[in-house]
């Protein structure tokens, strides 16, 4: 489980997160939405130890700050939104760099980090390509590729910053379908932020509504994808329906407009 | 596989061009009694070369040292270059850079001007100096620079780099332009030469050079995590700038030995690992070595070509290296703007 408590965040002496809190429970998917600006991102980075900030981040009983980099690093798996992919570089060797918090400083990858390396392509279903060059990739290709790095560090925790932002509707279902199927196999914990409502809705069983750095509303997604609180925290009009899954889906709604 | 191959092909080039330029000389020693002569160097091999005591000194006393040294200093700016090149994430880096060859350059002309009562050996300890003395000051000046932005740290260090080159080398105009009677021996150094070489220079220079590629070596899978920035190489528990600080402060070690052997020799730090990147894709584990190997085999034939194509006077290495490096370097630059786009 990893608990935050009262995190702070402040960039260039601007305060972007004030004492927020959540918990994502051991095998869940936790998932951060809210408008552009409302600090999503910035909880994520904090959480992979790459701000400053203020408060606790307590994973399984450790607080996160007493732990050294490295170890931090083997627990917490950081994929970026839009991560910087060497294009020459092969997909395998890629993903082997996801082994570097279990080398020494000065290590080199032995064959328990080849398994690892291997398993964790196998498990995306993008072993073929692992002589392939990152710039020949297609955006899901790559997609899978970057989540089999952090999948290579097996860690417990895997930050997911918006993961299909680039991807279209089925790249996008077929990614977070892999990441769902995985949490579910191995007991990964996965706190994402995403964009997309509905999506978010779907894929989380706990929502963490973020709105000007501050917790708008927590819980599981029909008590956060609410008509109300979208209006009031995005100042959006949309309309909430319960899809075939029983989860919310939110739909855009134009004021005033006549129907086709 | 592909790897060792590119080391093994490597290995074989490093070998064929000592071969050539051992063999090809303005003295005219049969290659025959030269390969005689070599091989009567390994123990337990008893060989009479047939080579006159002169062609004997011609060979070991000149020959020899400046082909070890071309070697040495070749291997030295390769793979400075190309750990210049990790450390910033830009392939057109050079080992000159940061003030490195512009110290050097004030460094040995400093020598030159006032020091020349000192004897010759000044000159190479002065550059050497100059050169170490130009990163730090770069490195400095980076440092102060880099305000909060955690991102911009390895484009400001670069960049002040280029402004504490263009002081030096200022400077050291300045100074030659005081005392222009020295004109032709100051440029003589800056263009770059192995004709002094000698078993001393080499021996003086070996450990620095052991220690900067050793440390250059090891680093070379966090030069491969750097590539994916510094933000996802923190999250990978590597902290950025603790490597960047060791890689630079090796590769000004290393940048300074060659450049206290051979003065001012551009261009082998950008091709060598830009051929070496072609053959065997872009991991640091294999364009460190490779680029190693390849620059030493490079730099014994460019210094074959300038003390044998006008001989028996010499051109400046510095001018071979360009010769070949200017198309060479237009080269990189299109290839780069392809992969870009």
């Amino acid at each position: 489980m990893i608990r935050v408590s009262d995190l702070t965040v402040t960039l260039d002496r601007a305060p972007v997160l004030h004492g927020v809190s959540f918990e994502a429970v051991t095998g869940g998917w936790l998932s951060l939405i809210g408008p552009n600006g409302a600090g999503k991102s910035t909880a994520l980075r904090a959480i992979a130890g790459l701000l400053r900030y203020a408060g606790t981040v307590v994973l399984d009983g450790m607080d996160l700050r007493s732990l050294r980099a490295r170890a931090r690093a083997r627990a917490i798996a950081y994929v970026p939104q839009e991560p910087l992919l060497p294009p020459d570089m092969t997909a395998g060797d890629y993903v082997m760099l996801g082994r570097t918090p279990h080398l020494g400083y000065l290590g080199m990858p032995g064959g328990r980090d080849c398994l690892a390396a291997d398993d964790a392509m196998r498990q995306l279903d993008v072993a073929r390509f692992s002589q392939r060059r990152l710039g020949h990739l297609s955006g899901g290709e790559r997609q899978r590729i970057v989540l089999a790095r952090a999948l290579a560090t097996e860690p417990s925790v895997l930050l997911l910053d918006e993961p299909t932002s680039m991807l279209d509707i089925g790249h996008q279902q077929q990614v977070l379908e892999l990441v769902d199927g995985l949490r579910r196999s191995t007991g990964l914990t996965v706190v994402s932020t995403l964009h997309d409502l509905t999506v978010a809705g779907q894929y989380a069983d706990a929502l963490v509504l973020l709105s000007d750095g501050r917790v708008a509303a927590a819980g599981p997604p029909p008590a956060v994808l609410t008509e109300d609180l979208i209006g009031r925290v995005y100042g959006a009009n949309v309309q909430v329906r319960t899809g075939p899954d029983g989860r919310p889906v939110v739909s855009p709604v134009r004021k005033g407009t006549a129907s086709l | 596989m592909r790897k060792a191959i590119a080391l093994g092909l490597a290995a074989i080039f490093l070998i064929a061009a000592a071969g050539v330029s051992a063999f090809v000389g303005a003295a005219d020693l049969s290659p025959l009694n030269v390969a005689a002569a070599l091989a009567g160097k390994i123990p337990f091999v008893h060989l009479h070369s047939g080579l006159s005591q002169i062609d004997s000194a011609v060979l070991f006393q000149i020959r020899l040292p400046r082909i070890v040294a071309g070697a040495l200093v070749g291997g030295l700016l390769a793979i400075t270059g190309a750990g210049y090149q990790g450390v910033f994430r830009n392939p057109l880096v050079d080992s000159g850079m940061l003030g490195a060859s512009a110290g050097a350059g004030l460094g040995a002309t400093i020598a030159i001007v006032y020091l020349g009562g000192l004897g010759p050996d000044v000159v190479p300890v002065a550059a050497f100096l100059g050169s170490l003395a130009g990163v730090g000051v770069a490195a400095l000046a980076g440092v102060i620079g880099t305000g909060r932005g955690p991102q911009s740290g390895a484009a400001t260090l670069l960049l002040a780099g280029v402004a504490v080159g263009l002081f030096l080398t200022a400077a050291q105009t300045y100074v030659l332009q005081q005392s222009t009677q020295v004109i032709q021996q100051v440029y003589q150094w800056l263009l770059g030469s192995l004709a002094g070489a000698s078993w001393q220079q080499v021996t003086e220079i070996l450990p620095y050079s052991a220690v900067s590629t050793l440390v250059i070596l090891v680093h070379a899978r966090q030069l491969d995590v750097l590539s994916l920035g510094d933000e996802e190489a923190r999250a990978l528990g590597i902290r950025p700038t603790v490597v960047r600080a060791t890689v630079i402060a090796a590769c000004a070690l290393a940048a300074a030995s060659a450049v206290a052997i051979s003065g001012l020799v551009g261009f082998v730090g950008i091709i060598v690992p830009h051929v070496a990147r072609r053959i065997a894709g872009p991991s640091y584990t294999i364009v460190l070595p490779l680029s190693m190997l390849g620059g030493a085999g490079f730099l014994m034939l460019a210094d074959t070509l300038a003390r044998t194509v006008v001989a028996p006077s010499e051109l400046p290495i510095g001018v071979v290296t360009a010769l070949v490096g200017s198309p060479a370097f237009i080269w990189v630059l299109r290839g780069t703007r392809a992969v870009g786009t």
